[in-house]
């Protein structure tokens, strides 16, 4: 599996630099006499894994959903480390000193996520969107995506042709529930008719192909993986102009969780080392440009 | 033959005096009565002391009460639940009229009686059979988005529509399966009497049979409903933005829990006139039927 190994070069690469660098404390770590294993994470003795308080102690049990979708994750299997948020799954991991052997996963539901009871899971990237009044109810990392929406519709049909803002408010829109797509229809493009709105995405993409919507509103990562794949004859109309719009994915947390800082400690040392960049042209290599809607 | 009947006047009628042992009776009811509501207020608000007292000292309960029941969120989410709710009245009209029709049909066809309707009858109890036995979220699924895959023109495509008829094909199985316990549980003899007088079928199902049995099956008719109340929610996998998905998109808006509740109170608000009517219905057949047996 190169595919695998390359993750785990990427996150080892990471730790390097960041230890070489010296922006973590964990140099301070070892000379206060911590005892420093090969477990020891970069990010400092305060974010070590001898420190961290997580579910199961030793280990990092990460949240991911059910089932899970391409580009973000592969084949419905999140210990493959293979899609982008599966990849930073493993690279926060890494840097917070775990290794696979010890980084184990727990399908957690959204309503299971965002509920006020105790956690069953450290964190969980699921495309989750930050915005302040969700910050509310739950811990947010520091924001590791930056996305764009899009509108996909049908090949040829005459929907396909709104090239303008103005011209898609006139479409009838669907989105997945519970998404910053709806968010989007609903704030941004502000559409004629009300949007209608799917469980998921695979009922949107039936009622897009069955003619009950004419314009599907998605990420445009899955929008590329779903008009250049899973569904055939549709196309991408057009990205929505980010302005303005919640448009960062973090890693989420439950309400006051000991993780927080460390987890952002560590979204922000694989940005600034360029891992979540690597990450990104290697798992969303397919995101093209598509035409801004004005 | 005539027998003598001897008729007496209400106004004729003079009660003797109330005894004073009936009077203490009455006395001694009124006391007891008095004394029980008190008990019950005392014992009530004990209850609820407790439950409240308990749930505060819960360790998350600051948490909870954030998370659903939170005011302001709740001030926020009424009126776009309220939108929602107004489809579900919408669409829980139309297919209640529309199920009842189909029940009756589909209960009439089923105890039609003779050997030449036999076809009918194994119809109407294969509708039966499938309809009651699918799970409606399948059933919604299968018209919601195969129907318009049909891609005939004429065939409707909204997702309301689409969904109401799976509605209708649902409980229209249910409550035809009300209405033929209704109208089996007449007693054969008045068919029989219809008959004898001449009725056709069709006339002493229609004057004779269906009234009687009408009558008896309206509470389950009315469990029914408010059964359909809050499935009727269910079409909003289709599409449509009923009140409980509003809430659901509420909900993910604001990662809160309080619009579920909000939505949850409006339904409850929603069955409770069904649930008085159904009690005055029930309440009224035991009159009718079971007068002079008081238990």
């Amino acid at each position: 599996m190169p595919r695998l190994r390359l993750v785990n070069k990427a996150a080892a690469v990471a730790a390097l630099t960041t230890i070489v660098s010296g922006v973590g404390a964990a140099s301070v770590g070892a000379a206060s006499g911590t005892p420093t294993k090969a477990t020891s994470g970069p990010l400092g003795s305060s974010c070590a894994p001898a420190s961290l308080k997580t579910v199961k102690a030793g280990e990092i049990t990460i949240g991911v959903d059910d089932p899970l979708y391409q580009p973000w994750f592969a084949s419905n299997n999140p210990k493959t480390g293979k899609g982008f948020e599966d990849a930073v799954d493993y690279a926060i991991a890494g840097e917070l000193g775990y290794p696979r052997s010890a980084t184990a996963f727990t399908r957690v539901t959204f309503d299971d996520a965002i509920q006020p009871g105790p956690k069953s899971f450290d964190y969980d990237l699921d495309e989750f969107t930050i915005t302040t009044a969700r910050a509310k109810e739950v811990d947010f990392s520091a924001p590791y995506y930056t996305v764009a929406q899009a509108v996909v519709g049908l090949k040829g049909s005459a929907a396909a042709k709104s090239h303008t803002l103005a011209a898609v408010r006139k479409l009838q829109l669907g989105a997945q529930v519970g998404t910053t797509s709806y968010s989007v229809i609903t704030n941004q493009i502000k559409p004629v008719r009300a949007p209608r709105v799917y469980n998921d995405n695979n009922d949107a993409e039936a009622a897009l192909q069955d003619g009950q919507i004419q314009g599907l509103v998605m990420d445009l990562p899955t929008a590329f993986e779903v008009t250049t794949g899973e569904v055939k004859g549709t196309t991408i109309i057009g990205q929505l102009p980010l302005a303005g719009q919640p448009s960062s994915f973090g890693a989420l947390l439950d309400k006051g969780s000991p993780l927080t800082t460390c987890v952002s400690k560590a979204v922000v040392a694989l940005k600034a080392n360029g891992t979540l960049a690597k990450l990104q042209t290697k798992w969303l290599a397919r995101v093209g440009k598509a035409p801004e809607l004005k | 033959m005539t027998y003598p009947v001897q008729v007496v006047a209400p106004q004729d009628v003079v009660l003797p005096p109330v005894s004073d042992i009936e009077l203490g009776r009455r006395r001694y009811r009124r006391d007891r009565a008095v004394r029980s509501t008190a008990v019950a207020a005392v014992s009530t608000l004990l209850f609820a002391f407790v439950v409240a007292f308990g749930l505060s000292r819960a360790p998350g309960w600051s948490r909870i009460q954030q998370s659903f029941f939170d005011f302001s969120l709740a001030k926020k989410s009424f009126h776009p639940i309220l939108d929602g709710l107004w489809l579900n009245l919408r669409v829980l009209a139309v297919s209640e009229v529309c199920i009842l029709a189909l029940a009756l049909l589909v209960a009439g066809l089923r105890t039609v009686q003779g050997a030449v309707f036999f076809p009918v009858r194994v119809l109407a109890t294969a509708y039966v059979d499938f309809f009651r036995g699918l799970p409606l979220i399948i059933l919604l699924y299968l018209i919601g988005f195969g129907v318009p895959g049909l891609r005939f023109s004429w065939l409707p495509n909204n997702p309301t529509v689409l969904g109401t008829i799976a509605l209708v094909l649902c409980y229209g199985a249910y409550v035809a399966e009300v209405f033929r316990s209704g109208i089996q549980s007449v007693h054969p003899s008045q068919r029989a009497a219809a008959a004898s007088i001449g009725l056709t079928y069709m006339q002493s199902m229609r004057l004779v049979i269906l009234p009687q049995a009408i009558r008896r099956v309206v509470p389950p008719l009315l469990n029914d409903f408010v059964a359909l109340q809050k499935d009727v929610g269910l079409i909003s996998v289709l599409g449509a933005i009923d009140a409980v998905r509003q809430a659901q998109i509420l909900q993910a808006q604001y990662f809160n829990f309080t619009p579920y509740v909000v939505a949850g109170l409006m339904f409850v608000v929603l069955a409770i006139p069904t649930g008085r009517v159904a009690d005055a219905a029930a309440a009224r057949a035991r009159r009718r039927e079971q007068s002079g047996s008081l238990v």
